[in-house]
């Protein structure tokens, strides 16, 4: 059996990753060249890392499923990265920052790597000016912050509503330039359906080219997943539609531990469902908190008015309005984390306020009406416009509002019809990031020898909650600035390894197993398409499992998931061939992996008898409806090992030592 | 759903199996579609019935579904992402469509992007230019000076975003009578040469970029506009003018041979 070890280095907690990095072993530039490293994913963790890896000289093959490593998801990341600068002199330190991550994650991430991930985060945007990210700037040329949930400094770094987007295409940028000069080696459309193992060690994976269907052998001296998250078990989430499990799961299921599935994301700030046909939710960035005031009437009948379509937001007077965020958390307001906010808002709605007009009923609202006036007043001094009239103050207030937030608005007016200029927004929480995930060391390798998971496909630095723009800083710290050190430490013992032969008996049998199960697929005669199985689950998934847990619901769920696995077993149908483009079996692939970890995931949440984070389980909570943790019992990361079964999957404990922090009950109030 | 007011649609599409052989459109209905929903929701529900009728799935690349992945890539009645302005096809809902409507459905038409299946086109070719030049050539050592040692004025720096904000969906190339690829290698030269970080090496960059852009088959520019009016991005014609005069003082002064 495995033993789990952190191998967290020695010393004072703010010693630890330069002691590291001057005590690792490391690989001369000519023996580099004989190296061949896999990245599969090309999101921020990926990209960065493939882009790293190769500037040192390893020789890298890189795997998207998209067709260009620059439409990977990170590039959906609206509001910002966050970055321990102290530009703006409001307190900020790495210190700091590691203690609003660690406290954000309630006290269930690793302190060490929260550390070194505050540490690095500075010189990320240092990286990436130096790539031409243009981040939004103020008058005197210099970069310009915000403030994100759950802190009280403005360390967020942003490109008005599309951070995501600028820093991917600047890892994208980077990654170009190594695929130029041959040192990547790209396989767009490609996804990796196994790892290979040889004498223990991951030395590379079997992947299906998308476009020709063709099944490929890729061999390296180590793998490194990079997949992002599974919030699409839940069928619907801010997840683009290709966002998938597979290449965890795969590498679970050849002894990489799975830990804390139960870790999941709901983000209070998303368009709320608008039916049974709904594809995907689309996410309003966090940072329009910032401006943005969420309320609900006060008044049930209004509630029932608005919902019944009689009565309009703007109709209801300022006291009739319940800003429950303000009126519950007074210091933090309606910048509390996100699972505070999300529960908060479910509360609301399930008591009767929510002012959804759809079929479900569920919506809050997110106005921005104060910020516009105020904005507007700001303006009219600016401006010397004295006695300037209230439509004058409003049109210089929504010009700044337009500045600060466009394109979202304009993102949120294309959905919904509605002009969010004039009237408030509706939102609803969603399913937006995992913080779960492979379980890796202080190394970032899993329990699979040379097999690394990085950026959200990992389970290490947001604990049980992550806060707003620590994804992007994750994902880009560990494929920037973790792993091409981390990594060399690990294929320094391969210099004389040589290249991997794809002709081992290793990768024939890998491969052999990858092609049963997709002919299995195409052959069966099944009468059921993959997404009626996909929502299925995801409806068992966000009844159950979703924002407001109990044992006797994840009970059920687990016994429900099992069920709709073994039909879709059976009733699958998958059409087309296996020989060309075949979206519906690559989707079968996912949905399969889905149901499977789904099971685990309701599991680890049943098992996990606390409160802590995005894990709400109702059982154990205060009166006012606070989660409760349970640190004398709940002080560990949850690494399931697999047996074959979800059912049967073995649980290892890691403990989380907190060593510079005191565990505290976490507070907005 | 509801079905008071849902949509009943007449779609042709363009299936075509691979790039070997001929295309052809059909003709599919559709029924009860909301108009809430998304056009690629409509495209699902299209799917789920083909497949439940024993039928071949319409192949199309989508993957964000809330417009800046930049995958999804139809020509709708004509238009690259149908009609609308700064919108993907996956930002267009059915609301923009009347009951009883034919829709025709087709994929991005230009020599440089091969259709691979159905709806779906290869457009490495726009990977393959910014491998020619597109970045900064900068290590991540972590040792780059501070973020803030360089003042940027803020108007170069929004311009060079609103550069940057191209997603490289390839509507410019479907829109164009040339299948010229000017406005997607312009917005990216554009976003370096406005920024001191990609002044040094940007002489080298626009020629590097621009050959190899003529050497993947696209057309010449002609100035028509259409790329502008159709980019989901907004990405303005002043990027190519920018390019042009990039261009023309690189190739005079250039150390190139």
């Amino acid at each position: 059996m495995t033993k789990l070890d952190s191998k967290i280095p020695e010393g004072p907690i703010q010693d630890k990753w330069t002691n590291y990095k001057n005590h690792i072993k490391l690989v001369n530039p000519a023996n580099k060249r004989a190296i061949d490293v896999i990245v599969v994913g090309t999101g921020l963790a990926g990209g960065s890392a493939a882009a790293s890896l190769a500037e040192l000289g390893y020789n890298v093959k890189a795997f998207c499923y998209q067709d260009s490593p620059r439409r990977a998801h990170s590039i959906a990341a609206q509001g910002g990265i966050n970055a321990a600068k102290n530009y703006q002199g409001d307190g900020d330190s790495t210190y700091r920052l590691f203690y609003d991550t660690v406290k954000g994650g309630d006290y269930r991430s690793r302190e060490a790597n929260v550390y070194r991930l505050a540490e690095v985060s500075a010189n990320i945007i240092d990286q990436c000016v130096a790539q031409g990210v243009p981040f939004a700037r103020d008058y005197g040329g210099l970069l310009d912050n915000r403030s994100f949930g759950g802190v009280q400094v403005s360390r967020t770094f942003y490109a008005k509503g599309q951070t995501g987007q600028q820093l991917l295409l600047g890892c994208y940028s980077a990654m170009s330039r190594q695929i130029g000069k041959g040192k990547i080696k790209m396989y767009n459309r490609h996804e990796m359906l196994d790892i290979v193992k040889v004498d223990g060690k991951a030395r590379g994976i079997i992947a299906r080219n998308l476009v020709t269907g063709e099944i490929e052998r890729h061999s390296a001296h180590a793998v490194v997943i990079a997949s992002g998250g599974y919030g699409n078990v839940f069928f619907l989430s801010t997840n683009a539609m290709g966002s998938n499990v597979s290449a965890g799961w795969k590498v679970h299921k050849k002894g990489a531990f799975f830990a804390n599935p139960c870790y999941t994301q709901i983000h209070p700030t998303c368009i709320p469902q608008h039916g049974d046909q709904q594809s995907k939710l689309t996410l309003m960035s966090e940072s329009l908190r910032n401006d943005g005031r969420i309320w609900v009437p006060k008044k049930k009948e209004d509630a029932e008015a608005i919902r019944a379509g009689k009565l309009k937001p703007t109709q209801i007077a300022e006291e009739d309005r319940d800003y429950y965020l303000e009126r519950r958390y007074p210091s933090f307001g309606n910048l509390v984390p996100r699972d505070v906010a999300s529960r908060a808002a479910k509360e609301r709605c399930d008591a009767g306020y929510g002012v959804g007009t759809n079929e479900t009923g569920e919506a809050v609202y997110l106005d921005f009406s104060s910020a516009i006036m105020r904005y507007g007043k700001e303006q009219a001094n600016i401006q010397h416009i004295h006695n300037a009239s209230e439509a004058k103050i409003r049109e210089l207030g929504v010009d700044i509002i337009e500045k600060k937030y466009g394109n979202l608005f304009q993102m949120y007016e294309k959905i919904t019809a509605d002009d969010p200029y004039k009237t408030p927004m509706k939102i609803y929480p969603a399913v937006h990031y995992t913080m779960g995930g492979v379980w890796v060391d202080y190394n970032l390798m899993t329990t699979i020898e040379g097999c690394y998971a990085i950026g959200e496909a990992n389970f290490s630095d947001h604990g049980a909650n992550r806060l707003g723009a620590s994804a992007l800083m994750q994902g880009l710290a560990d494929g920037y600035f973790v792993l091409p050190y981390t990594i060399g430490d690990y294929l320094a013992n391969d210099i004389r390894t040589g290249e991997i032969s794809t002709d081992l008996p290793e990768f024939v049998a890998a491969e052999k197993e990858v092609t049963d199960r997709i002919n299995f697929f195409i052959n069966n005669k099944g009468t059921k398409s993959v997404d009626y199985f996909h929502k299925r689950l995801g409806k068992v998934m966000w009844n159950k499992v979703g924002m407001a847990r109990n044992a006797k619901g994840l009970t059920e769920a687990i016994a429900e998931i099992k069920e709709i696995r073994e039909e879709f077993w059976k009733e699958v149908k998958v059409p087309g061939s296996a020989d060309s483009m075949n979206p519906e079996l690559e989707k079968a692939g996912r949905v399969a992996d889905f149901l499977e970890l789904g099971e685990l995931f309701a599991r680890d949440a049943l098992l996990r008898e606390e409160s802590c984070g995005g894990h709400y389980r109702e059982e154990y909570s205060t009166e006012e409806g606070e989660a409760m943790r349970d640190d004398e019992h709940f002080t560990h990361v949850s690494a399931w090992e697999y047996k074959g079964e979800p059912a049967d999957a073995v649980l290892h404990k890691e403990p989380l030592n907190y060593e510079n922090i005191e565990l505290k009950t976490r507070s907005y109030k | 759903m509801s079905t008071a007011n849902g949509l009943n649609l007449t779609l042709k599409v363009w299936r075509q199996k691979n790039d070997k052989v001929k295309g052809q459109m059909e003709t599919y209905q559709v029924s009860d579609i909301s108009p809430d929903s998304s056009f690629l929701e409509m495209m699902d529900i299209l799917n789920e019935k083909l497949i439940n009728e024993g039928g071949d799935p319409v192949a199309f690349d989508h993957d964000c579904r809330e417009g800046i992945c930049g995958s999804c890539s139809m020509y709708i009645n004509g238009e690259a992402h149908g009609p609308g302005r700064e919108i993907t096809t996956c930002q267009l809902h059915m609301r923009e469509f009347k009951n009883g409507e034919t829709i025709y459905i087709e994929p991005w038409r230009a020599k440089a992007f091969p259709v691979i299946k159905d709806l779906v086109v290869d457009r490495g070719a726009f990977d393959r230019i910014m491998a020619a030049g597109g970045f900064v050539s900068v290590n991540t050592s972590g040792n780059t000076q501070d973020a803030n040692a360089i003042p940027i004025p803020k108007a170069d720096a929004d311009k060079a975003f609103d550069a940057a904000t191209c997603i490289g969906c390839g509507a410019c190339v479907a829109s164009c009578k040339n299948s010229s690829a000017m406005l997607f290698v312009s917005a990216k030269v554009s976003q370096f040469a406005l920024l001191p970080q990609g002044k040094v090496e940007a002489k080298e960059r626009v020629l590097n970029m621009v050959q190899q852009m003529d050497d993947e088959g696209f057309g010449n520019c002609s100035n028509t506009g259409a790329c502008e009016v159709e980019c989901p991005k907004g990405i303005s014609l002043d990027n190519i003018a920018r390019m042009n005069r990039e261009y023309l003082s690189a190739s005079f002064t250039a150390d190139k041979k």
